[in-house]
């Protein structure tokens, strides 16, 4: 009788009904899966089930997608707040906070993100970054990446290269300009061409960053 | 629905190759201590073989580190 135990447990946990569930449920440690996260019951139940036939005793061993957070719900009215995460391949620049807009630079244009906005995907190009939080404005110089806009109100910004602008040197910008201009002009093949080309937009960019 | 192609596309170039690419100009164009912050963080070394007939060649080693 007790082969159905972890059937009807998984069946009737909050209430088991019959004297062997109830037994069971005294012994067996089902509860510990009520602590688990919500989102990763859905994603793993048909494991824990399916082990819970064989070795009913002992606690099945958590998957990945048990350590991942669930992303959090979307709230019905729009948040006050945006949150931002980020990343660059070295480091975590920002990490889940919270901001009123950032504008990101888009190769669609300027992108302003502000909370409730719709989800979207967006490549960047070169240029600049700004986080407005209140008064205060942080400027990067991104040199290229994504920025993944959530429905609920977080938003995720991966760079290669981001360095705030003060860290920018001019001369070097002048430089480089003059001489990738000077590349695209003498320029033969395709490929020399487009690495010439970018070295152009790039380091205009650089240069309305700084200037701008 | 899609956009146009970027020209490096349309050249051959993948979007790692662009980022890159972009990446490095941007590193080459920073203020002292962290433009050679920034080169060192981007070395790499490593050893690549090439397995034939079931027996490995002589491995190829890039590096970006001074040759001892």
């Amino acid at each position: 009788m007790f082969r159905h135990a972890a059937k009807n447990l998984l069946r009737h946990r909050p209430v088991p009904t019959t004297s062997a569930a109830g037994a069971a449920a005294a012994r067996a440690p089902s509860r510990t899966f009520s602590a688990d996260a919500p989102a990763a019951q859905t994603a793993d139940a048909g494991f824990v089930e399916a082990w819970k036939k064989v070795v009913p005793n002992i606690d099945p061993p958590k998957t990945p997608l048990s350590f991942m957070e669930p992303r959090p719900a979307t709230p019905a009215s729009i948040p006050s707040k945006l949150t931002v995460n980020f990343v660059l391949p070295y480091a975590s620049e920002l990490s889940k906070k919270e901001v009123d807009m950032v504008i990101v630079p888009a190769t669609t244009g300027e992108l302003g993100v502000l909370p409730g906005h719709v989800a979207t995907i967006a490549e960047l190009k070169p240029g600049v970054m700004s986080v407005h939080d209140g008064n205060e404005v942080t400027k990067y110089f991104v040199s290229s990446g994504f920025a993944f806009v959530h429905a609920n109100s977080f938003a995720d910004i991966i760079a290669v290269e981001a360095v705030p602008l003060d860290r920018i040197d001019a001369s070097l910008v002048q430089k480089g300009l003059a001489e990738f201009t000077q590349k695209v002009n003498s320029a033969s093949t395709d490929l020399e061409k487009a690495e010439a080309q970018i070295g152009v937009d790039v380091h205009s960019a650089l240069n309305s960053a700084l200037t701008g | 629905m899609s956009a146009p192609m970027p020209f490096w596309r349309a050249a051959g170039m993948t979007y790692i190759t662009y980022s890159n690419i972009c990446a490095n100009l941007v590193r080459n164009c920073l203020k002292e201590p962290h433009k050679a912050e920034a080169l060192n963080r981007e070395k790499v070394h490593f050893a690549i073989s090439t397995w034939k007939d079931g027996k490995a060649e002589k491995p190829v080693i890039r590096s970006d580190l001074a040759e001892d």
